[in-house]
């Protein structure tokens, strides 16, 4: 049955462990939209919901790091940070490890991948599930593309990445739902956190929303960096997901800048043809 | 620098029970597994979060530490500019600033 849902959403911590110190009206409409992605998700009956996010030194150090990995357990769990600290609560999340399997079996025609069958999930996973998945029941198959430092993937081969995970949905009987998930421009972690460029991240997501493909796949890394901080390296999850809807457009949501929670806070819908 | 060594103690610390019951139980011997010079060690103790930052510990693994430790969202985000006002900019790393270089 293919791909039956794709969009694109943020996963900073502090949406859910520093959420009183936004302002409210900003936080409760990307909690909104938030929302309303979940009903979408819901809506297109999906049997499994690939997250390609961008973890943060959670399973994967300097000592082994995959460029592109994606989940293949039975089950899943998260957060792995402190409760607290996250605003979420423990939980197990259900994998489905036939379905990874075959997934990255399919892919691996096209790009090397690395797999796990264990996988603690940190907020880059777990905000988007707490709002779209709320009862984590949805089977998820996550994918972490390294975006935490260099030597990062070129832009093109996130793309690419994007491009065959849509080919191997679509080869595929199980309704699959994908989301992308990381920030635009932020500098999380650091003396800069709360900075957001408002004028660069409309400008990508403009490029993202009217799929022209050849900007976005044009941004150099030392820009970015420059313009977007170190967080931008993470418009790679965005654009794998320009490549699994290539040729589609896409729909705002939502895109607020919330300086608590150190990123302009976005929900952006693709219509899939 | 063992800046490498430095974050991965703390990567540890940060996703493994075992490792964070060593910390509270033995840190010296934790400490002195890792290759590190006398100057990460200290900050390590103390600790010394502006210092680890200015050394170019990823925030993504720092601010984890400086929850353990203790120091809430905005005590961490001063303390890494204190140690830039104190030490100097970002040696090395990710954060080392465009107009520093």
């Amino acid at each position: 049955m293919a791909l039956v849902f794709a969009g694109v959403c943020s996963h900073a911590p502090g949406i859910t462990g520093r959420a009183e110190r936004a302002d409210p009206a900003a936080r409760d409409r990307f909690y909104a939209a938030m929302g309303r992605m979940r009903e979408a998700i819901e809506a297109s009956r999906p049997d499994a919901l690939v997250v390609i996010a961008a973890e943060h030194f959670a399973n994967f150090f300097m000592n082994n790091m995959p460029a592109i990995c994606v989940g293949m357990g039975e089950h899943y769990e998260g957060p792995i940070e402190d409760e607290k600290w996250l605003g979420i609560g423990h939980h197990r999340v259900p994998g489905n490890q036939p379905l990874s399997r075959e997934l990255i079996q399919e892919i691996m025609n096209d790009i090397d991948l690395a797999y796990a069958e264990e996988w603690k999930f940190d907020h880059g996973i777990m905000v988007p599930l707490h709002f779209l998945t709320p009862r984590y029941d949805l089977p998820v198959i996550p994918v972490n593309i390294n975006c935490q430092g260099p030597p990062l993937i070129p832009l093109k081969r996130a793309y690419e990445f994007g491009r065959s995970l849509r080919r191997a949905c679509d080869a595929r009987p199980e309704r699959i739902a994908v989301i992308g998930t990381g920030g635009i421009s932020h500098w999380p972690a650091t003396p800069d956190s709360g900075r957001i460029n408002e004028p660069w991240d409309r400008a990508f997501l403009e490029k993202l929303l009217h799929h022209r493909r050849d900007e976005l796949l044009a941004y150099r890394d030392q820009d970015v960096w420059r313009e977007g901080g170190q967080g931008g390296f993470e418009i790679r999850t965005f654009i794998a997901i320009a490549g699994a809807t290539e040729g589609c457009t896409g729909e705002l949501w939502c895109y607020v800048p919330i300086p608590a929670f150190a990123v302009g806070c976005t929900v952006a819908v693709m219509r899939l043809h | 620098m063992s800046l490498y060594y430095t974050q991965k103690l703390l990567y540890q610390l940060n996703r493994d029970p075992a490792v964070r019951r060593r910390f509270d139980e033995d840190f010296e011997s934790l400490l002195a597994e890792h290759e590190l010079t006398d100057e990460e060690r200290d900050a390590l103790r103390k600790p010394d979060i502006g210092l680890l930052y200015v050394m170019g510990v990823n925030g993504q693994i720092l601010m984890h530490y400086a929850a353990l430790r203790g120091y809430e969202w905005n005590a961490y985000l001063e303390a890494m500019r204190a140690g830039e006002r104190r030490y100097g900019p970002v040696r090395t790393g990710l954060y080392t600033r465009a107009d520093s270089r």
